[in-house]
């Protein structure tokens, strides 16, 4: 097995510099071809591994050493286990999914450009699985550090359009803020226990004091937040739809942003055994998820509404993990990159249609025209809803029921979270699909259903997300028909051994899962009878909707508490520190010599007269200066 | 004689020598007075060796310590001489540029 291991990220990188030093002077059949082919090698390379760690349990494979001073090592080691191959599973098949349908949308793109798209991806694709191949949290963190470069480079992927940059450049920024919570709890974790590799780290864990283990976590937790998209740092994600659909479906749905949630399930006996932690990475999902959601409530461009239901879904996933269902965070991370991927995808589809309109406002009754996309669209929508038995409800229902032995509350709030989902997302779907056209005539006259590389992914991940769930029956229905669970078991074990479960009875599990399903039919029911003929009208919405429409103004708060606060001391520094100050010395100093100099010139008369003058009062000078020297003294006495 | 003597004289010419230098505007006197103040310093020389050599045979009449300055003097000289060539060379050559042995015109180089 070993000896496979190193080709799931070779062929990538293969495709990667294939294409991006070749993007010159390949064809896009050629450029397409290499970009699919290296993923799909990957993809096979990872089915073998999967079944082979099904039988066979997982293992370590080191290539070299990477660092190592003293007794210190780093190797670059690559680890293969139930969690990873898992993960593998999901980057490689939605990777593949999404570059094969990336080759139909960006066929408008000039062939040097669709190479290099297809490149960023590729090295994308490539860092990601380093993320979760890597056998210690260095290598994990030059895949994090590799997939947030390639996300700032496919968020400004057209980058002739400046807000695109900047949207880039912020979701950059912001991943750096995380970033640095992640580099000191690996240095942390250097410090106190002199290893990285997770073997030895969770080995050791009993070496560390509480205090140590709480620090190490928040502070990965921070890292999680950055790339994860959490209160507070989440504000990155919805900008950074100015990239092309398809890297909002791989990057910012369906892989990077679960980075976060697979570094703390990696990391689960460290959680587990900071409990303050715990609590703590649980209300921060919990407070995004429903926070999030609200936003999407009053959402209009399609791609935003995605975005902040992705943000939100990550909450669930958080709140998950929080709850210390790992499994469950785990799966949801399964079944959401599957649905999740596929409503990206779906609104590629319809903007492909629309020739790039993303309002919903302008869209309407595509069921018509668009009939794959719709048929798949409305089953990711029943998905990620959490009707049974589609994939979002085992793993949303698995997460809630966890949240509930937690606290209560956390179950009614994440309910209501849950209900809000329902209710953006079939004001989405009926809002694209649903009622009259309301664009303009000639997008009317264009419509057409995307071509087999686009809806091919589409049935692909259709099928997965209402079958995806079947992994993940939990008990109540069936006893030990949870596969997933057991698959995963090794993984969590050192936390199921530490933690104590708690499970709500069964009749009152029955009641609870009866009681949010129906309350999810009633609100669809409600958001399509609502907005089924929905007339865009010329008005401004006041108070609580107008809040919501502006995102909470939390990025004019930002802008308000950090950023203007920085652009003045920048401004500060440059226009009074650095001009008067800094300049004012250096330009003294010059303007010091220079009038010193003015000044000693006038001695230079060019008289010789006033030389010699000058020379005969030097020497009388010097003659005087010695005439006290006893020496001296002597010898005139002597002779006069 | 005593070596005062000498001295006061040294003096006089040398200060001559030093005040003619400065005072005066044309080169070949400016030239004479260097000359002057360079014959002061042999005149000294010559009176101060002459003076310590006869201190030495007091003691030793085979010692030839204190001849030694009368050597410099004749170091002067030539050095003198050689200095006069040139330094006359550059006045003949003043004088063809400017029509004018004048000391003051020697500043073109200012500015």
């Amino acid at each position: 097995m070993s000896k496979l291991v190193f080709l799931v990220p070779l062929f990538p990188l293969i495709g990667f510099l294939a294409n991006g030093l070749g993007r010159r002077f390949l064809s896009k059949p050629a450029v397409s071809i290499i970009g699919c082919g290296a993923i799909l090698a990957s993809f096979v390379v990872s089915l073998v591994l999967f079944f082979d760690v099904k039988a066979n349990g997982g293992g370590t494979s080191t290539l070299f050493n990477f660092i190592s001073v003293d007794n210190f090592s780093i190797p670059f080691a690559f680890q293969v286990d139930q969690l990873s191959s898992l993960f593998l599973l999901i980057i490689t098949g939605i990777g593949f999914l999404i570059h094969l349908y990336s080759s139909a949308y960006m066929h408008e793109e000039e062939p040097q450009h669709f190479g290099r798209y297809f490149a960023y991806l590729n090295l994308f694709v490539f860092s990601m699985l380093l993320l979760v191949m890597g056998a210690n949290y260095v290598i994990m963190f030059i895949g994090w550090e590799g997939v947030g470069l390639c996300s700032y480079l496919l968020i400004g992927f057209w980058f002739k359009n400046t807000n695109y940059n900047y949207a880039a450049k912020k979701a950059f920024v912001m991943n750096r803020i995380g970033d640095l919570g992640f580099l000191l709890a690996v240095f942390w974790l250097i410090f106190r226990l002199g290893t990285v590799s997770y073997g030895d780290v969770f080995a050791n864990v009993s070496k560390l004091s509480t205090a140590d283990i709480t620090a190490v976590t928040t502070l990965l937790f921070i890292g999680a937040m950055g790339k994860s998209a959490q209160i507070p740092l989440y504000t990155w994600l919805p900008d950074a739809m100015a990239g092309p659909t398809p890297v909002s479906a791989l990057i910012h749905a369906a892989t990077m942003v679960t980075a976060g949630i697979y570094m703390i399930a990696r990391s689960n006996i460290l959680y587990t055994l900071a409990p303050a932690t715990q609590t703590l990475v649980a209300v921060t999902g919990l407070a995004t998820a429903v926070f999030a959601a609200t936003i999407a409530l009053k959402q209009n461009d399609i791609k935003k509404v995605l975005a902040y239901s992705t943000v939100s879904q990550l909450g669930y996933m958080f709140l998950g993990l929080g709850a210390g269902a790992y499994t469950g965070a785990v799966f949801h991370v399964m079944t959401h990159a599957f649905f999740k991927a596929l409503l990206f995808l779906g609104a590629g589809s319809v903007i492909h249609a629309m020739h790039h309109e993303q309002d919903i406002r302008k869209m309407g009754g595509l069921k018509k025209y668009l009939p794959i996309t719709h048929i798949t669209f409305l089953l990711a929508c029943l998905a990620i809803a959490g009707i049974p038995p589609f994939s979002g409800f085992f793993s949303k229902d698995e997460i809630l029921v966890a949240a509930y032995a937690k606290n209560p509350l956390f179950y009614y709030i994440g309910v209501a979270g849950a209900l809000m989902t329902a209710f953006y997302m079939f004001r989405l779907y009926t809002l694209t699909f649903l009622g009259n056209f309301r664009g303009t005539h000639e997008q009317e006259h264009h419509l057409h259903e995307s071509p087999w590389q686009m809806t091919f992914p589409l049935i692909v991940l259709a099928v997965l997300s209402v079958l995806g769930g079947f992994v993940g029956i939990p008990e109540l229905f069936a006893a030990n028909a949870h596969s997933l669970e057991h698959f995963l078991e090794p993984v969590f074990a050192g936390s199921n051994a530490v933690a104590e479960h708690h499970h709500p009875e069964a009749s009152q599990e029955w009641l609870m899962l009866a009681g949010s399903t129906a309350a999810i039919v009633i609100v669809i029911v409600l958001a399509v009878r609502l907005y089924k003929n929905y007339q865009p009208k010329e008005e401004t919405s006041a108070g609580l909707s107008k809040a919501l429409e502006n995102k909470w103004y939390v990025d004019e708060l930002y802008d308000a508490l950090i950023v203007n606060p920085l652009n003045a001391l920048a401004g500060f520094l440059k226009n009074v520190v650095e001009k008067s100050g800094i300049d004012g010395i250096v330009n003294g100093a010059g303007r010091l010599v220079g009038y010193g100099s003015r000044q000693l010139r006038l001695l230079q008369s060019g008289q010789v007269g006033n030389y010699i003058l000058v020379m005969v009062l030097a020497i009388v000078v010097f003659i005087l200066i010695w005439f006290n020297d006893a020496t001296i003294t002597r010898f005139f006495s002597k002779i006069f | 004689m005593p070596i005062q003597y000498y001295i006061y004289l040294c003096l006089v010419l040398f200060s001559i020598g030093i005040i003619g230098v400065l005072t005066r505007r044309n080169a070949i006197i400016v030239f004479m007075c260097v000359e002057l103040m360079l014959n002061a310093v042999n005149l000294l020389l010559v009176a101060f060796s002459k003076m310590h050599h006869a201190a030495a045979l007091t003691l030793n009449p085979a010692a030839t310590t204190g001849i030694e300055g009368q050597l410099f003097v004749f170091f002067i000289m030539v050095v003198a001489a050689a200095e006069v060539s040139v330094g006359l060379a550059i006045i003949v050559m003043l004088y063809r540029n400017t029509h004018s042995v004048d000391i003051n015109f020697l500043n073109r180089l200012k500015n």
